[in-house]
């Protein structure tokens, strides 16, 4: 075999930044597991990944030593709680590269980040609230064909509650987004661009910069739907220069119940708020209340303080690891999967068939075989993948499917791991050949 | 392999070389069913003559579980009387809804008896049961077409 030699002063692949891939799976106690007597094989991060014993350890540490409400207490044990959960707001400030801590509000997910904004929208339109909130018959929002149903339903709602036309972005058949109408697409009338920073079926990664660019050359914001992204690779919200960003704990290391909406200082306070209740308020009498300031504003009742400090842990986790090396760490399982599942007779992938300009996570349809019956195969094997439409049916009905089957991959996920999904595919053709 | 259980033979054939698929004329009730977490989809139509199902006819896409259902349930039903058609719906459902402790009556249920393995995965559970939905939604459409009553009973499923 002939060695590809990269001449020397170039960069080489052995400076690509790497992590002990056996010494994480060790932090992971349900990798231990079996499945129908076979070794757990994970392939379903995407979906939600598994935990580290830090984070749960964090979780349970939390519940045991330092549990109490935050911000009303002048208690030892409230301060600690208080400290802890604010630290937790610090550390994913600083994780996405936010200017400020105050620009993290904390919500249960990212669905509900999401719809945290389009009632932002909602309610600044009710009460003739910041004009850049404000939406009239004739206003657009504009989507992609990609989204998850997070990010499609919010904007449908609100279209209908203010009669604003929602439109959308295409999807080439290689799985990358058509901006070629891009000029046509976001115009004067476009108050907001909201789209998935990563798809979580496609496993495209957006070129945002271009998009962002027009949607502030005619005023209207831009929010990405990141839920696939901050777990994955490196995302610094300030270099980037969008306005809003979504994103869940459950997707990257962290417990469920706990999500992000982050948002540009300026923007959070211009917002009206959504949940009125504790916490939310600066003052309150029986006929009139005035709010807090962001992010307090946008967090009415008790928060989920243990699942945020938790959220914290599952930061230092993967700020230890480094992103850089997690994004290539899923690079080249991308390559390798990819090359491996090209392989195999009978197999169609939806989305980029290179590893270049997306991550790790891969849909594809056995020919003949519903995605179902392929799942449920494999599963027998050990081997756990999504089936079906993943919240996303415009995309699926995009290529004229119901369904796919879809792997994808985190810091845990070994070439082994592939090998044996590879293997059950070929026993899925035999059962159903 | 555990698989086995669930992937009956039976099963296997019924989705490979499906009884009675595609939509037929004439039918005087029709039904679309759609099982929202996975997109499998099945339309059904039935012709009811005098209490007869004279033609149940089918088309769809979906797992192998769903799809040879269909094709298991037309055997089942095509040419009975409507209750003796809703029997079976009963029979059918109560096999595949419980959770392995229910006996499969052969004599009933037919090929319908290789679903029995379903019971154990509760994720399945919809996609057996999908057709015949349908054929319920499609029966009462039909029967007042045809003058009869359909569904004194609940159906048996929850």
């Amino acid at each position: 075999m002939t060695e590809l030699l990269i001449p020397s002063g170039m960069p080489q692949y052995a400076d690509a930044p790497r992590f002990d891939v056996a010494k994480v799976r060790a932090d992971f106690p349900i990798l231990d597991r079996t499945i129908n007597g076979h070794p757990l094989v994970y392939l379903d991060s995407a979906n939600t990944s598994q935990k580290p014993r830090q984070v749960i350890d964090a979780l349970n540490a939390h519940l045991a030593e330092h549990n109490a409400n935050v911000s009303r207490s002048v208690h030892t044990l409230g301060t600690e709680s208080t400290a802890a959960y604010e630290g937790a707001r610090a550390k994913v400030a600083a994780f996405i590269g936010a200017q400020s801590a105050d620009e993290v509000v904390f919500t249960k997910n990212s669905t509900e980040a999401l719809n945290l904004l389009a009632y932002a929208f909602s309610n600044a339109t009710a009460t003739g609230g910041d004009p850049r909130f404000v939406l009239r018959e004739g206003d657009e929002i504009v989507i992609s064909e990609m989204e998850h149903h997070s990010n499609i339903v919010p904007w449908q709602m609100l279209c209908e509650r203010t009669g604003a036309t929602l439109r959308w972005f295409g999807v080439t058949d290689e799985g990358r987004l058509d901006v070629s109408n891009l000029d046509e697409l976001v115009n004067e009338r476009t108050k907001l661009v909201s789209i998935a920073h990563m798809s979580n079926t496609l496993g495209t990664v957006n070129s945002i910069s271009v998009i962002r660019q027009r949607a502030h050359q005619v005023g209207a914001l831009i929010a990405l739907d990141a839920s696939q992204s901050v777990p994955h690779l490196p995302v610094d919200v300030t270099a980037m220069d969008v306005d809003f960003i979504a994103f869940t704990g459950h997707k990257m290391l962290g417990p469920t119940g706990i999500g992000v909406l982050w948002g540009r200082s300026e923007l959070l306070h211009a917002m009206p708020p959504v949940l009125g209740g504790g916490s939310m308020i600066e003052t309150v009498t029986l006929t009139k209340t005035t709010y807090a300031a962001p992010p307090a504003r946008f967090e009415a009742g008790t928060p989920p303080i243990a699942e945020a400090v938790a959220l914290g842990a599952a930061v230092d986790y993967l700020s230890a690891l480094g992103m850089d090396a997690v994004q290539w760490h899923e690079k080249e399982l991308t390559a390798y999967a990819l090359d491996a599942l090209c392989g195999i007779e009978g197999v169609r992938i939806f989305g980029p068939n290179v590893p270049v300009g997306r991550g790790g996570t891969i849909s594809f349809a056995l020919d003949g075989v519903h995605p179902h019956d392929v799942g449920q195969i494999l599963d027998d094997l050990g081997v756990e993948v999504r089936v079906g439409h993943h919240c996303a049916r415009p995309i699926c009905q995009r290529y004229g499917v119901a369904a796919m089957t879809r792997a994808s991959f985190y810091i845990y996920t070994t070439t082994d791991e592939i090998d044996a999904m590879v293997r059950g595919l070929e026993q899925v053709k035999k059962v159903f050949g | 392999m555990q698989f086995d259980q669930l992937y009956q033979e039976i099963i296997l054939d019924h989705y490979k070389r499906p009884h009675g698929r595609g939509l037929r004329d004439p039918f005087n009730g029709s039904a679309h069913q759609v099982n929202p977490t996975c997109g499998d989809e099945i339309d059904i139509r039935v012709q009811l003559e005098d209490g007869v199902l004279a033609d149940v006819s089918y088309d769809g896409a979906g797992c192998s579980i769903s799809q040879a259902s269909a094709s298991v349930l037309f055997d089942l039903v095509e040419g009975r009387k409507v209750d003796d058609a809703m029997a079976r719906f009963e029979a059918f459902s109560a096999l595949v809804g419980g959770r392995g402790a229910a006996e499969p009556d052969e004599e009933l249920l037919e090929d319908g008896v290789a679903f029995a393995g379903v019971a154990k995965y509760p994720a399945r559970v919809k996609c057996a049961l999908l057709p015949w939905m349908a054929l319920k939604a499609a029966l009462v459409e039909a029967a007042a077409a045809d003058g009869q009553v359909v569904g004194a009973t609940d159906g048996g499923t929850k």
